[in-house]
């Protein structure tokens, strides 16, 4: 869970999880961190670094599948639990701890 | 959760170690507690490739698949250099020397066969072993005894002149003995070569110095100790110091028919692969006889493994083995040859196509039934192989000119020499993907097209390299290539052909692609199918499918075209590229004001905005007041004309009106691949349209030809006629009918080049013009209800699907 900040982490609220349309993903400017946002169909929702480690394609504009996330540039593939590369050798993504309070609001800790 | 069910496997050759590797990568780990008995005290080897290791251009530890550890890992307990020895299907206990006693739920047999050693007199020695210097050639050992021996020897008789006894002969040669082949029939490999193709292939193995002695029926082994020699029924001898009988294979059955389990020929198994007489047992590969067939090839028993491991994984419970088409390709003393099928008419009716080119040993045969390929053989030119196995194993309808299908075009040519080909050339030109990345990952085990595709990233650009990387494939994998049955998949995600996926959409009403997912893929959603799925599930409901945006790339949720800095393109429509001073003066406008970073004329003959941000769009479109050009999306794009009878002199028709009314007519029609148009004025074509998916060009006396499936991008090509007609009416009705026809039946990301070739021109006047299905209406129908429907995308700007949807970046500050 999302707790006490006395470690550094800062919680952020993103706002209302309708902003993030169902299946898709969104980007956020979170403080100075450019952050994306995605809602697949699963229920769940993650977030990870904005941009592709491979071209810096804008990852929020993505396909998604499942745990799947598919960069819109040149279809390269990550884990979106574990921003782990799928099928490739691009670095992984660093991802975000996030949750949807009982508000309805997207909560996202950034180091 | 259940208790695991233990699942014993008896025999760990090709067939069962395929079955393993299957079933675990379908998650029957964790169904099953897995037990395997080999006899061998090795992990699995390629059996295939055990004439390499004769020939010493394989080492014996290259030929693994799997090593032991390979087991462990997969959590397999394996039996290694075990043999089972008996099983009682009352107690469900298989047993096998030194107390081992395993119990089953399932019990898989894969057994293989065994070399059939003919009744020969002196065969044996008095203890009963052979006599020094008789061979058979089946396993790694009996590599290891041959080779050892081959060092001391001078001249080898092979019995058998089949498919293995060459194989054996390949590598003695190799080994530096004076090869000779001793064989019962008239002709070479007669199981699968006709007289003419066997005299060739005999003529070029005896240019090579092997001896071939044909109907010689062999009755004895001459010699002490050691062989020296083989009598003949005739009367006549052989001397030599070495024979490896190789007179073809015999199923093991021996445990299966103690166990009282049906044997005849094989194991006698029904088509979910259980045997006939206890429904807990299940027999795959060289032992099993399937609808009276034992099947002795490797790919028969790959797609034996893959539908058990389905059946017994829950993946699919429903999988069911229907028998295999034959065929096979491989490389017999360095002369290519496949044959699939049938090698001779078996009707009347069958029609035979044979070319002949004794002077290079050149012989192609086709056996055709029905216009489709029943059988063939190709002996000593390659070129064609891939072509007509697809057409083989797809039961293809074949071109008429049946010459097409004996000789390639050229341009196949250059693929052939991926032997030759440097390890460090780049064969996929967009992911920059050399010979060598792609040689390391089959290497490492990926065995198919797409499991290649999916290691390397070769092929998942343009896709135009794939029949390369398939080449490269088939070259380096000698002889182990898979065929991926996702191939056959319309979207890799859904394990259903176009055919099945449509009848499964329509009568389960499916109207959206997470419905599609729900129901069709166990809830499992795959991105990569996404997209195809909507462009069909669109074609099959029009205004009643139920659009989910997130199903959409990008591009389609905006309406722009994404570029490699995130920004987009816009493009507005410009009909028949003919504009106006006020149109060009509102995007001179647009493009200031919203600071595009480049204006470019494209090669439709629009105007590009390109750096354009995501969340200016709906302004952009708003003060530009024209159309969306879609030239971001799987859809109809645009229709190049040149400028025609109204100011060229040499104009032959209307070009620029017909393109304008071509424009309005089939604006935003999508389709399973972009459709580029173009029309031209007169035969100089100006516009290209002889190299557009559809175009038209105005010929003498007022007609007009319609050209499909032309190409000038990573591939060209030039379009065939489908039809010449006599006005702009009719040219928009036959386009019209194409698509349709091409929206129904063309593949996801299939061009209409592709498209056209695949089914063939001829067909298509048939379908199309002469209306042979009698659907020309239904088509014509179909299309003008797509047409009826079209709205412009850009409408969006004033009415999102989404509030978010234009959206590029949310700003948050600290909670």
């Amino acid at each position: 869970m999302l707790t006490a900040s006395e470690t550094g982490v800062r919680i952020y609220n993103l706002g209302p999880l309708e902003q993030v349309p169902l299946g898709e993903g969104r980007a956020f400017l979170v403080g100075s961190t450019p952050v994306a946002v995605f809602r697949p169909r699963n229920g769940k929702v993650y977030a990870t670094q904005a941009l592709c480690t491979h071209k810096g394609g804008p990852l929020a504009d993505g396909l998604l599948g499942g745990e799947t996330l598919v960069c819109p540039l040149h279809a390269y593939r990550f884990n979106l639990a574990t921003g782990q590369p799928v099928g490739h050798e691009c670095s992984a993504l660093r991802t975000y701890a996030v949750v949807v309070g009982p508000d309805g609001c997207i909560r996202l800790a950034l180091p | 959760m259940a208790a695991k069910q233990r699942l014993v496997l008896i025999g760990n050759g090709m067939a069962g170690a395929r079955f393993l590797e299957e079933l675990t990568s379908l998650g029957g780990g964790e169904q099953y507690d897995i037990v395997a008995f080999g006899d061998e005290p090795y992990g699995n080897y390629n059996r295939i490739l055990l004439s390499g290791v004769v020939s010493g251009t394989h080492d014996p530890k290259d030929i693994f698949i799997n090593p032991l550890s390979w087991y462990r890992e997969k959590g397999v307990t394996l039996h290694a250099g075990v043999r089972a020895g008996w099983i009682d299907r009352d107690s469900k206990k298989v047993y096998a020397p030194n107390n081992i006693g395993e119990t089953y739920d399932k019990l898989v047999l894969a057994t293989g066969s065994q070399p059939f050693v003919p009744p020969l007199e002196g065969l044996t020695r008095e203890d009963g072993r052979f006599k020094e210097g008789v061979f058979v050639f089946r396993t790694l050992d009996d590599c290891s005894a041959i080779l050892a021996y081959a060092q001391q020897a001078k001249r080898v008789a092979v019995i058998g002149g089949g498919l293995l006894g060459l194989e054996a002969a390949r590598g003695l040669l190799k080994q530096g003995l004076e090869v000779h082949i001793v064989h019962l029939t008239a002709h070479l490999m007669d199981a699968q070569l006709d007289p003419s193709s066997a005299k060739l292939l005999q003529r070029a193995m005896e240019s090579m110095n092997i001896h071939v002695h044909l109907e010689k029926s062999s009755t004895a082994l001459l010699g002490n100790e050691c062989v020296s020699g083989i009598g003949f029924k005739d009367g006549s001898r052989l001397d030599c110091d070495m024979v490896v009988l190789s007179a073809g294979i015999r199923p093991n059955v021996d445990l299966a028919r103690a166990s009282g389990l049906t044997v005849q020929r094989g194991i006698v198994v029904h088509n979910d692969l259980s045997c006939r007489n206890d429904p807990n047992v299940f027999a795959i590969g060289e032992c099993a006889q399937h609808n009276n067939v034992v099947y002795g090839l490797v790919a028969p028993l790959w797609e034996q493994a893959r539908v058990l491991a389905e059946r017994l994984s829950g993946k699919n419970p429903q999988a069911v083995y229907r028998g295999s088409r034959v065929s096979t390709k491989l490389k017999v003393m360095g002369v290519d040859l496949a044959v699939m099928g049938d090698k001779d008419p078996r009707h009347e009716e069958d029609e035979v196509v044979t070319y002949v080119e004794p002077s290079r040993g050149i012989y192609k045969k086709l056996v055709v039934r029905d216009g489709k390929l029943a059988g063939a053989i190709l002996l000593g030119d390659g070129q064609m192989t891939p072509r007509l196995l697809q057409a083989f194993d797809r039961s293809e309808l074949l071109p008429e000119s049946r010459s097409e299908l004996l000789f390639s075009l050229g341009e196949q040519s250059q693929k052939l020499s991926v032997a030759d080909m440097p390890d460090d050339t780049q064969v996929c030109n967009c992911n920059g993907v050399s010979k060598a990345k792609l040689l390391a990952a089959i290497k490492g085990g990926a065995r198919s097209l797409k499991a290649v595709c999916d290691a390397t990233r070769a092929g998942t650009g343009c896709g135009s390299c794939k029949p390369q990387v398939q080449a490269i494939l088939e070259w380096a994998a000698d002889g182990l290539v898979a065929e991926d049955p996702s191939v056959h998949y319309y979207v890799p995600g859904v394990p259903l052909t176009k055919v099945e996926l449509v009848r499964a959409i329509k009568g389960q009403d499916l109207r959206s692609v997470s419905a599609v997912f729900a129901v069709l893929a166990e809830g499992r959603e795959d991105a990569a199918s996404k997209l195809g799925l909507a462009s069909l599930l669109k074609t099959i409901w029009g205004k009643d499918y139920e659009d989910e945006r997130d199903a959409r790339f990008i591009n389609d949720r905006v309406h722009a075209n994404i570029q490699n800095d995130g920004t987009f393109s816009v493009i507005p429509r410009i009909y028949g590229g003919v504009t106006s001073p006020d149109q060009l003066r509102r995007i001179a406008d647009v493009a200031e004001k919203y600071q595009a970073r480049m204006v470019k004329i494209t090669g439709g003959q629009r105007i590009d905005l390109l750096g354009l941000p995501k969340e200016s769009l709906p302004a952009v479109w708003q003060d530009l007041g024209m159309p969306s050009g879609h030239a971001y999306t799987k859809a109809f794009r645009t229709c190049k004309t040149c400028v025609g009878t109204d100011f060229c002199r040499y104009g032959l028709g209307d070009s620029t009106g017909l393109g304008i009314q071509i424009e309005q007519r089939f604006q935003g029609i999508e389709s399973p691949h972009k459709m580029k148009l173009a029309a031209s004025g007169c035969p100089r074509n100006c516009a290209e349209a002889t190299t557009k998916d559809v175009g038209a060009v105005a010929i003498e006396g007022g007609r007009w030809e319609v050209y499909v499936g032309g190409a000038a991008g990573s591939k060209v090509r030039k379009g065939d006629v489908l039809c010449v007609v006599d006005t702009h009416d009719e040219v928009m009705q036959y386009m019209g009918r194409f698509m349709q026809y091409y929206r129904e039946q063309g593949k996801y990301l299939e061009r209409t080049y592709d498209f056209v070739e695949r089914v063939g021109v001829d067909h298509l006047r048939q379908v199309l013009v002469e209306d042979s299905e009698g659907m020309c209406e239904r088509l014509d129908a179909e299309i003008q209800a797509a047409i009826n429907a079209y709205v412009d995308p850009w409408k969006e700007a004033d009415h999102p699907k989404h509030p978010a949807q234009f959206v590029r970046e949310l700003a948050v500050v600290e909670d």
